[in-house]
């Protein structure tokens, strides 16, 4: 799990995130529920805010921090402009998904997890997209690839800019 | 609104002319043809959203649009030949459909009735099989969870009720008593699908037993199995069966409310559950109220966030509370301490679908189907080194050869069949001389796997089994909570020998403490991920434990998968 | 109730329904080894030290959540049972650091002892293994206690603490899997966080994952400068707990050799933070009675517990007004120690080493506050905890059994009963109570024993007639019991006078420096120690000790007077939960 982001931006929370808020103002059973609408705004969860659903939904901001970092879902730094999800399920790995994987690594010069330096790609690994008949799969920003080969790699991502 | 028992059975006729031509009959309405194009996950994956775009604009182009009516389903079941578009009357089930593909469809088919061979399945010895019926992959299948999906508007109330749907409910509120519909389901014999196999009928009766001012009923739809996707195609293709059934135990056990938690990673599942929840509020078949009978229940939604064991039923309850999902001991079990301390059923989404048409057709009915302890179907996600991957449902008690060889068309590229593995990360593999077993639940925990979510994976000579358990025991070492000491440390410390062994550098001794590491791992974890992660390991060592030996001793992997930096060519 | 029969090794157990195998093996004689586990604070069958053999389930069980069952069959000690035990250990060592030599909790370290106890002789995964956290991963930030999380076994019995006792958790889980560390969120130093300093943690940590931050080379270090006089203060809880660290039982008074050993370590004047306690019975009595009689802010709340202050900061920095003005005992004799007695004895304060042996993690904080050093100087400049005191008594090669029993330094080494029960939850009241009494009845009190504030009880109240004024009291221990009156208060429900609050459960003698193990069997040891310490004082009442009259007379003048004020009164700063408050005015004094 990486550091959170150290700038002193303020995030500023969308009129859905202020309604979630105060939906659940008090109550700690909406913690995911709320973090998820701000992972998903904002494509990652800024500290800012993560103090503001701790003061709001009073939960400890250890246990909003212990959530965050629990949960594959929720990020800490911004990502990538462009965000590849490379399937490392079951079907796909039988079928090649690790040298698919080793490509990418190779291509972007990162490991799976990270984002590149200029911010362009993010690199993530998930566990089946329930479209095993086509695997191995890969998503850019949910563009689906199926089928995926190493070859296909740098191909494929030089069309996301 | 709220409709009445009498409102539904209106719907239900109607619903059932303009199905007609889906059921095998005449088409009783102005619709022609019925096209369907699959918006499962696999196909929408493929690009079926294209294909149904084309089709639309072709239909109003051509001026067909009034006579063919255009739907879009949920996974039709032969996701390898997606985007796959049906056509009713017939049941033609064209593979592999490209935008360019469908000015024949219209064409031939459409207008002059004239099917498109060419987009066609062929099966291995290049037999013509046009439609769903004679194809090979459905033969010998037998629907019951995936009844509906792939052949009905996912979203669409009417067409749900047009299959019967809602018909379960309404007579479990009109003529029966909640213990009937439990003893339903008790004698029906149906285990849960989840996982464990736990008789269904007897969990709602222990919380059916329990006294509380409040109590939940849970769909588990968090599917983490790496490559399993029945709950996905159920959640996806067929939602309100999986709304009745929770609303039907919520009747039997006493439940007001429940909870679908469903994974982040299947935004179309939970799209169209939102949906068909808001359908079922307008329609006041949610809500106060239901059917004008004194039952009220509602059902909300919880997104996973991206972590297996939130599948395990204490974290899923955990997680659902907002919190970590890491597991606690057992007991309280949830029937008498869940969700938020009041007792709970949690049900698997492959169990809520074979729920309705219990109540509805009878217990005798379903335990009809299947072998001993093991009644009714189980849907087996198909996939891996085999010619036709997707979605199976086959009777309990089916043999394993015939689900590879008949209904999976075989190994591709003249491979040999290696072993299949069942129940994903938690379970085992079967190797080839066991190829005629039968799949049930008894035997497969005879033989050192499980029938676990049912995910069936077939492996080929091309695969190493060092390198497959090395994959799930990363999946498990990645998947844990972290909370116990044994599947903490212990799957890390497997891994780490698994990893040495598959780079050459494997010790004398390493094999034997593996055993015993998995051994106790089993025996002492706290939770059923990490009891069951050695299980992978264990079953492959069982199995193919000359590949482990290999791998130290010669420094070579016979599959030749396994990198091992100045290993001798492979023997084999 | 309903009993449940079950064997265990073979021995017929009747206990009652819901009891845990733990539980039930305890009742017939079996101690089932256990790590994460901690009575009615953490039961959540984490670690998996503590399996048992159940005859008729899938795998073994873990003993400290699995009740009981009628007609059960338990094997403790099976063959799987020890080996099972064995490899959880093994793996535990795995991810462990093995320095015990150079570590705080050497010989008393429950994993080590475990170790011990299971032969475990060889640990098969280092070679080549990885660890979850690293050297760099130590978190030394705070004065109080240092976070090693290399030595984390995870059983979270300091997360349990923290939340459910003290309701900060100041630290938690974070990330997951092998990843999993106990860290504040954003893994933040503990100094920057809403961490009360209360060592709690500290206290229950089987490992030495979290210990108190060791001063003593500090110590040393001044013992040994030729040109400074090292003065040091007791605090009223050492006493009963110290020798404890020496192998005797809990709550024996060992007051008298506790002075004997510092002497013999050095240090050059040996004064008795009971003093001061008598002290701030003094101002902070009168402060009450102006309060109640001048219209001030009611409940007034005591102050001498700094990581209760350190928590009303960060929580209720609204409530800040309600707190007395009054310093710890601690910093009350930390400034005259650097004020009155240079002058009184001659020396330059700048020559003056001032350390306090205190039960007390937090004090370690306290005493580095800027607003500490009213003397001019830092007026406290190091604070031991009743541990390291005991490691230099061991480091010096004192014997304890056979030290004399010797007396405190003149002037500021006098005290009374009254001082003595500032170590138990209550005991501050009760002290109050009776100097309260007698100055605004000017009579004696009938029964000077206020035995309804005293116990373990979380929150205690009473109501008492002194002359016509009917005197609300209320007493809290620990943090979360404390949130429970302040929640009362900022919802104007509290019509309480004054109320006493302490961080540690038991007050001081339970305490996050005190001797490991503190349990509740030992501070209800601790607290009979005390009370029985009180009783035997000659004088028993703050305002009867002599040093305290002459020292208002000869110095400070009166309570509340301008020289009071000076040194023995304090403000607070409002800190806010995770940043700092606006438009808030820093609370209580005017100073
Ligand atoms: C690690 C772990 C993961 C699990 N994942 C799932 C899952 O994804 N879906 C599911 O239905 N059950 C899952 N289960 C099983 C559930 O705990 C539970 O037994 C099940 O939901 C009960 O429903 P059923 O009786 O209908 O099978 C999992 C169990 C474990 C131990
Ligand atoms: S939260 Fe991160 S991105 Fe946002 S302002 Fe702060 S540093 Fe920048
Ligand atoms: S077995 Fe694994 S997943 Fe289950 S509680 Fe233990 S650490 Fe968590
Ligand atoms: S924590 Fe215990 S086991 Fe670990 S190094 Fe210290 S004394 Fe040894
Ligand atoms: S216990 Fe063993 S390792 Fe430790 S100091 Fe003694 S001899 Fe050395
Ligand atoms: S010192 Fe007290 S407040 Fe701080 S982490 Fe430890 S228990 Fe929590
Ligand atoms: S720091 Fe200590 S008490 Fe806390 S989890 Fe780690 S070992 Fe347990
Ligand atoms: S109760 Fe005593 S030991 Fe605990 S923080 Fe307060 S002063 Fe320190
Ligand atoms: S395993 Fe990759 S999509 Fe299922
Ligand atoms: S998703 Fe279309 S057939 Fe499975
Ligand atoms: S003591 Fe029972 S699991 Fe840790």
């Amino acid at each position: 799990m990486g550091a959170e982001c150290n700038c002193n931006c303020q995030a500023d929370s969308s009129k859905k995130i202020d309604e979630l808020l105060s939906q659940y103002r008090g109550n700690p059973n909406g913690l995911i529920v709320v973090l998820a609408a701000i992972q998903q705004d904002n494509g990652y969860l800024p500290k800012d805010l993560m103090i503001r659903v701790a003061e709001e939904l009073n939960v400890p901001l250890t246990d909003v921090y212990g959530v965050a970092t629990f949960y594959t879902a929720f990020t800490l730094r911004p990502r990538g402009r462009n965000s590849i999800n490379l399937c490392l399920g079951t079907a796909c790995y039988v079928k090649g998904a690790p040298e698919v994987h080793d490509a990418i690594e190779k291509e972007l010069k990162i490991k799976a997890g990270d984002t590149t330096e200029d911010r362009r790609f993010t690199f993530d690994v998930v566990r089946c997209l329930g479209a095993c008949g086509i695997a191995p799969v890969m998503t850019v920003n949910g563009e689906v690839h199926p089928r995926m080969t190493a070859e296909k790699v740098s191909e494929v991502l030089s069309k996301y800019e | 609104m709220s409709i009445t028992y009498q409102d539904l059975e209106e719907i239900r006729s109607k619903a059932k002319e303009k199905l007609a031509a889906r059921l095998g009959k005449d088409p009783a309405d102005e619709f022609k043809y019925h096209v369907l194009v699959c918006g499962g996950t696999g196909c929408h994956s493929s690009g079926c959203q294209a294909v149904a775009d084309t089709m639309e604009k072709a239909l109003n182009d051509e001026g067909l649009a009034n006579s063919t009516k255009l739907i879009q389903t949920g996974c039709m079941g032969a996701c390898q030949l997606g985007p796959v578009v049906m056509v009713y009357p017939g049941a033609y089930h064209y593979c592999n459909v490209q935008p360019e593909d469908i000015a024949d469809i219209v064409n031939d088919h459409l207008k002059n009735d004239k099917f498109v061979e060419r987009l066609c399945y062929r099966n291995g010895k290049g037999e013509l099989q046009a439609t769903m019926p004679e194809m090979d992959f459905f033969k010998k299948q037998h629907k019951i969870a995936l009844r509906n999906c792939g052949l009905v508007d996912p979203v669409s109330l009417d067409e749900y009720v047009g299959m019967d749907g809602f018909a379960a409910l309404s007579k479990a509120l009109k003529e029966m008593k909640p213990q009937q519909v439990i003893d339903e389901v008790k004698n029906s014999g149906l285990r849960g699908r989840g996982g464990a196999g736990f008789p269904t009928g007897v969990k709602w009766q222990f919380m059916a037993d329990q006294e509380a001012d409040q109590k939940y009923v849970i769909c588990n739809g968090d599917e983490g199995d790496p490559g399993a996707f029945m709950d996905n195609a159920v959640l996806t293709g067929d939602p309100y069966s999986v709304i009745e059934a929770m609303t039907l135990c919520g009747y039997a056990t006493g439940a007001s409310k429940g909870y679908a938690y469903i994974r982040l990673e299947y935004p179309l599942a939970i799209q169209n559950f939102k949906k068909a929840l808001e359908v079922c509020r307008e329609k006041g078949l949610l809500g106060e109220k239901i059917l004008d009978s004194d039952f009220s229940f509602d059902i909300e939604i919880r997104e996973g966030a991206g972590a297996f064991v939130c599948g395990e039923e204490t974290a899923l309850m955990a997680s659902t509370e907002g919190k970590r999902g890491e597991p606690r001991p057992r007991p309280p079990f949830p029937a008498v301490s869940g969700l938020f301390g009041k007792p709970s059923n949690i049900n698997n989404v492959e169990t809520w679908a074979n729920i309705c048409p219990i109540v509805l057709k009878g217990a005798d009915w379903y335990s009809g189907i299947g072998v001993g302890k093991s009644k009714g179907t189980k849907v087996f996600a198909l996939a891996g080194m085999i010619a036709n991957s997707g979605l199976v449902e086959v009777p309990m008690g089916t043999k394993l050869r015939d689900v590879v060889e008949e209904i999976g068309g075989g190994i591709p590229d003249g491979k040999k069949f290696k072993a299949a593995q069942t129940g994903g990360p938690s379970g085992g593999c079967i190797p080839a001389e066991h190829f005629d077993t039968s799949l049930d639940y008894e035997n497969l925990a005879s033989l050192g796997s499980i029938v676990g979510s049912g995910g069936l994976i077939i492996t080929d000579e091309d695969t190493c089994m060092v390198d497959l358990a090395k994959f799930y025991l990363g999946f498990t070492q990645d998947e844990s909570c972290g909370k116990c000491t044994p599947c903490r440390i212990g799957t890390k410390r497997m891994l780490e020998i698994l990893n040495r062994i598959s780079k050459g550098l494997g010790r004398d001794g390493d094999i034997e403490l593996l055993e015993e590491l998995a051994y106790m791992i089993k025996q002492s974890a706290l939770c059923g991920l990490g009891q069951t992660s050695p299980n992978p390991i264990l079953s492959t060592l069982k199995y193919y434990r000359d590949e482990y030996e290999a791998h130290i001793k010669d420094k070579t992997c016979p599959a030749g998968v396994c990198k091992i930096r100045g290993a001798k060519k492979a023997t084999s | 109730m309903a009993t449940v029969t079950l064997t265990i090794d073979n021995q017929k157990v009747e206990v009652e329904q819901g009891t845990t195998i733990l539980e039930a093996a305890k009742n017939a004689g079996i101690e089932i080894p256990t790590l994460c586990y901690m009575k009615d604070i953490n039961a959540i069958g984490a670690c998996r030290i503590c399996v048992v053999e159940v005859e008729g389930a899938r795998a073994l069980q873990a003993a400290c959540v699995a009740p009981v069952g009628e007609g059960m069959v338990v094997k403790t000690n099976s063959e799987l049972v020890r080996k099972s035990r064995k490899m959880t250990l093994e793996l535990i060592l795995s991810d462990h650091p093995q320095e015990c030599l150079t570590c705080l909790r050497n010989t008393n370290c429950e994993l080590q002892a475990l170790s011990e106890a299971f032969g475990l002789r060889e640990v098969r995964f280092t070679r080549g293994a990885a660890k979850s956290a690293t050297a760099d991963d130590i978190d030394d930030s705070a004065p109080s206690i240092v976070r090693d999380p290399r030595k984390c076994v995870l059983c979270r019995r300091c997360v349990a603490v923290c939340e459910k006792v003290q309701g900060v958790k100041a630290i938690g889980p974070i990330n997951r899997g092998f990843e999993t560390v106990i860290a504040p969120a954003f893994d933040q130093n503990l100094i920057d966080v809403n961490c009360a300093m209360c060592g709690q943690c500290s206290l229950v940590c089987p490992t030495g994952a979290i210990t108190e931050k060791d001063d003593t080379e500090k110590v040393w270090a001044a013992l040994n400068d030729a040109n400074k006089e090292v003065v040091v203060q007791t605090a009223p809880a050492t006493r009963v707990a110290i020798a404890e660290e020496f192998g005797q039982d809990p709550g024996t008074i060992s007051t008298g050799k506790m002075v004997a050993a510092l002497r013999r370590l050095g240090f050059n004047k040996i004064f008795d933070t009971d003093f001061s306690a008598d002290l701030t019975i003094m101002e902070e009595g009168t402060e009450l009675i102006q309060r109640v009689t001048q219209g001030g802010t009611l409940p007034m709340i005591t102050s001498c517990s700094p990581g209760w202050i350190k928590y009303i900061e960060h929580y209720y920095p609204d409530l800040l007004p309600h707190l007395s003005t009054c310093k710890s005992p601690q910093q009350m004799l930390g400034a005259l120690i650097k004020d009155y007695y240079p002058k009184n004895a001659g020396i330059a304060p700048e020559n003056i080493y001032s350390v306090s042996i205190m039960p007390c993690t937090a004090k370690k904080f306290e005493a580095q506050r800027d607003e500490m050093n009213d003397s001019g100087y830092q007026d406290v400049d190091v604070v031991l905890t009743t541990r390291e005191l005991a490691r230099m008594c061991r480091n010096a090669g004192i014997d304890w059994d056979t030290l004399p029993e010797e007396n405190y330094d003149d002037p500021l080494g006098m005290s009374t009963g009254a001082a003595v029960i500032f170590g138990a939850t209550g005991g501050v009241m009760e002290a109050a109570v009776r100097t309260a009494y007698e100055l605004i009845t000017k009579e004696e009190m009938p029964d000077i024993n206020l035995t309804p504030v005293r116990g373990m009880e979380g929150i205690k109240e009473a109501t008492l007639k002194v002359g016509d004024l009917d005197v609300k009291v209320a007493v809290a221990h620990t943090l979360g019991n404390a949130r429970k009156l302040l929640d009362l208060i900022r919802e104007g429900k509290a019509d309480h006078h004054f109320i006493e609050v302490m961080c540690c459960p038991g007050g001081c003698i339970g305490g996050g420096g005190q001797p490991i193990p503190t349990n509740l069997d030992v501070r209800l040891a601790r607290i009979a120690g005390t009370y029985q310490a009180d009783e035997e004082l000659p004088i028993r009442k703050s305002h009867e000790n002599p040093a305290i009259t002459d020292i208002y007379e000869k110095y400070l003048g009166q309570p509340l007077g301008e020289l009071s004020h000076k040194l023995l009164h304090t403000h607070y700063v409002p800190r806010g939960v995770y940043r700092k408050p606006e438009g808030l005015p820093d609370g209580g004094s005017e100073h």
